[in-house]
């Protein structure tokens, strides 16, 4: 290496260093490695769950667990199905089995009597969330502008009441909703279902987007309004568009909470407006719990949830980014 | 274009109305005039131009342009333009579609042909046509001010109101800025209420400067007026580089005052120097600024600041003979005595 090279590689080493923008290549490390190690712990249960939903039912529950095994396709099987059990001399006059389910089932002796209950409690899951997150969302933009922007009559107090509604336990709650929804004749209906979560993801997000919204200046609606725009329109043509990091970030966060309630869910729900987190544990095979396919309504389920979130990933880091450098 | 109108136009902010922003302001700003408010930080200038543009209700009094009163009419329905202090771009807009925003506005249903013919006459005009595509917040702070000015220009409003709308600009772009500024509003006979810190700003572009201070317009003229017959000792500070000199009264014995005069306001114009070893003044020291000198003088215990010429031959520490030529008279409450 010739001297003026290793004269300015020195230079540059020794101002980062000491620079105060660029973390040092250390601490880089150390955040590196931090972050991996928490990422490892956070993923094992769910490569588990993802694991034991390709094993078969012995190899699920076998002591010691099992790390090598034969993948096994029964687990999503079953959990889409249900079988009865017949004697061999039947299944043997039977003809072909018309793909891999059919085949698997045989196997134990079993055949495929039907659907399971999972894709319409899988189906009533998505309406729920998704519907319950587009109202909770909506209605909360809208109030979190009118307390952001206008002089609301005790508004501290009624933020502070909005918030109030997520401070008890849901099954505090549980009961006198549930006799209240008997009466009005929304037990066990989707609508129902997305009413409550609304209600309680309507605090959340007010509070959330209220701060979002307090951060956009008010000039640009000012603006706005004297280029001759409605207050309405400034609202959707300026507010909005600033605004979309934090609806994203609050349609996550009332997602998650939807999709996953399980207290409600289970009290409130049994038949037709079941959701998926309380009947995935009630699949039960022969002889007790059919974990395979526990673990497979399981997997399935968190799809929805990690889609969405990775469509929302760019405004959300986008938002992350586009605040540090402005201030 | 219109005439604007304010009549004891009053606002106050804070709890039960504490804060006095403007205080019974009245002012007649004609068809195509331009009118430079001019005043320090917290006078209201600000909240005036709010107050025209309807983004705040008067507390008291009444506004009109064009004759039409404008109460309880919403900024849109106005017919103003407004260039921001602050914030003055939608940030989630690039450059053309920022100044297309107010022709493509519901009120005003222009086709897209003429917005775009519109939009990149006034780029040019700003000098900005060569950013149309850029996301505004990547700009400088001198070109998102012009593209704010050209989102004011897009329009032909009855009034243009602009919140010191060079102020992050680099002096030279200023001077430039002024001048086009200038131009445009007497091409288009625009009417201009502009606000602003800079004094040379109000002396070059104004036909009246109106000063504001606390919320009251003290005195409103002509540049000339303005700089020459000051209302009182505060209109007297604002303009004048250097600053006026204030001596108490007394400290050149041999000055005839009218009576009751607490106060002497002396700028350059009003002082006469002759180098004179047995002069009753001494130079300070002296600031080159190139094309001139600040001369920094001592009279006694008052200090005073005067432009001198280049080739005037003093030195630090010169004695020199100091004597004033009809400055002018400020009274105990600070009000100009004649
Ligand atoms: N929304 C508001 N709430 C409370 N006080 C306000 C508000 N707007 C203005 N004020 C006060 O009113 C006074 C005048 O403000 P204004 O913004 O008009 O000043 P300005 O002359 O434009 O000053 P600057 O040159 O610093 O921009 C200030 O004392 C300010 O604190
Ligand atoms: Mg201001």
């Amino acid at each position: 290496m010739s001297p003026a090279k290793s004269t300015s590689a020195t230079a540059r080493s020794v101002t980062t260093a000491h620079s105060v923008v660029e973390p040092s290549s250390r601490s880089k490390r150390i955040a590196a490695t931090l972050v991996i190690v928490y990422a490892v712990v956070t993923m094992i249960p769910l490569v588990w769950i993802f694991l034991t939903s390709i094993k078969s039912p012995p190899d699920s529950i076998s002591y010691p667990p099992k790390i090598l095994f034969t993948p096994s396709i029964e687990g999503y099987c079953n959990l889409f199905t249900t079988r009865t059990r017949q004697t061999p001399e039947y299944i043997a006059s039977l003809p072909e089995p018309e793909g891999v389910c059919d085949a698997v089932t045989r196997e134990r002796n079993m055949v495929i009597a039907g659907p399971s209950n999972f894709l319409p409690r899988f189906a009533n899951s998505l309406i729920i969330a998704f519907g319950s997150t587009f109202l909770a969302v909506g209605l909360g933009t809208l109030a979190a502008y009118g307390f952001s922007r206008f002089k609301v009559p005790l508004a501290d107090d009624l933020l502070f009441f909005i918030l109030s509604t997520r401070m008890m336990p849901p099954i505090a709650v549980a009961i006198p909703i549930y006799l209240m929804y008997r009466q009005l004749g929304l037990s066990d209906t989707a609508l129902g279902m997305m009413l409550l979560y609304t209600a309680v993801n309507v605090s959340l997000a007010v509070w959330l987007l209220k701060g979002f919204i307090d951060e956009i200046p008010r000039e640009y609606e000012e603006a706005a309004m004297i280029d001759g725009y409605s207050r309405l329109q400034a609202f959707r043509k300026v507010v909005l568009p600033q605004a979309t990091t934090g609806i994203a970030a609050t349609a996550i966060f009332c997602l998650i909470f939807a999709w996953n309630e399980y207290a409600f869910a289970s009290l409130l729900t049994s038949g037709s407006a079941q959701t998926a987190p309380p009947f995935i544990p009630t699949i039960i095979g022969e002889g007790g719990q059919d974990w395979p396919a526990v673990a497979a309504g399981t997997t399935i389920f968190l799809v929805p949830i990690l889609v969405f979130t990775i469509l929302l990933r760019k405004q959300l880091l986008r938002g992350i980014t586009f605040g540090a450098v402005r201030k | 274009m219109a005439d604007v109108v304010l009549k004891g136009v009053s606002k106050s902010f804070g709890k039960g109305g504490s804060k006095r922003a403007v205080d019974g302001i009245d002012l007649t700003i004609a068809d195509g005039e331009f009118v430079v408010l001019l005043g320090p930080t917290g006078a209201g200038k600000t909240t005036t131009l709010r107050l025209i543009a309807g983004i705040e209700t008067p507390d008291a009094g009444t506004i009109s342009i064009g004759g039409r009163p404008m109460a309880g009419l919403a900024p849109a329905s106005r017919d103003i333009a407004f260039v921001f202090q602050q914030y003055s771009l939608y940030p989630h807009l690039t450059v053309y579609e920022n100044l297309a925003f107010p022709l493509r506005s519901p009120a005003r249903r222009m086709n897209g042909a003429t917005i775009d013919a519109r939009v990149r006459e006034v780029a040019r005009m700003v000098r900005i046509d060569h950013k149309l595509e850029n996301r505004s917040t990547r700009l400088s702070g001198g070109e998102m001010q012009r593209v704010a000015i050209g989102r004011a220009l897009v329009r032909r409003p009855s009034i243009y109101l602009m919140d010191e709308p060079l102020s992050s600009l680099d002096a030279k772009l200023r001077g430039e800025l002024r001048l086009e500024l200038k131009r445009i509003q007497k091409d288009l006979g625009a009417t201009l209420l502009y606000v602003t810190h800079d004094q040379i700003e109000a002396m070059t572009m104004a036909d009246r400067i109106g000063i504001l201070a606390e919320g009251r317009l003290v005195q409103i003229g002509t540049p000339r007026e303005i700089y020459a017959d000051p209302a009182n000792l505060h209109v007297a500070a604002r303009l004048g580089q250097p600053h006026i000199n204030l001596l108490p009264v007394g400290l050149l014995p041999d000055v005839p005052t009218p009576p009751g005069t607490k106060t002497i306001g002396a700028r350059t114009e009003h002082i006469a120097l002759a180098r004179e070893a047995a002069g009753n003044a001494r130079v300070d020291w002296i600031e080159h600024l190139g094309d001139q000198n600040h001369l920094h003088i001592r009279l006694g215990e008052q200090k005073l600041v005067t432009l001198a010429d280049p080739d005037m031959a003093v030195s630090p520490g010169d004695r020199i003979s100091l004597s004033l030529k009809s400055p002018l008279y400020f009274g105990q409450d600070g009000q100009r005595l004649v």
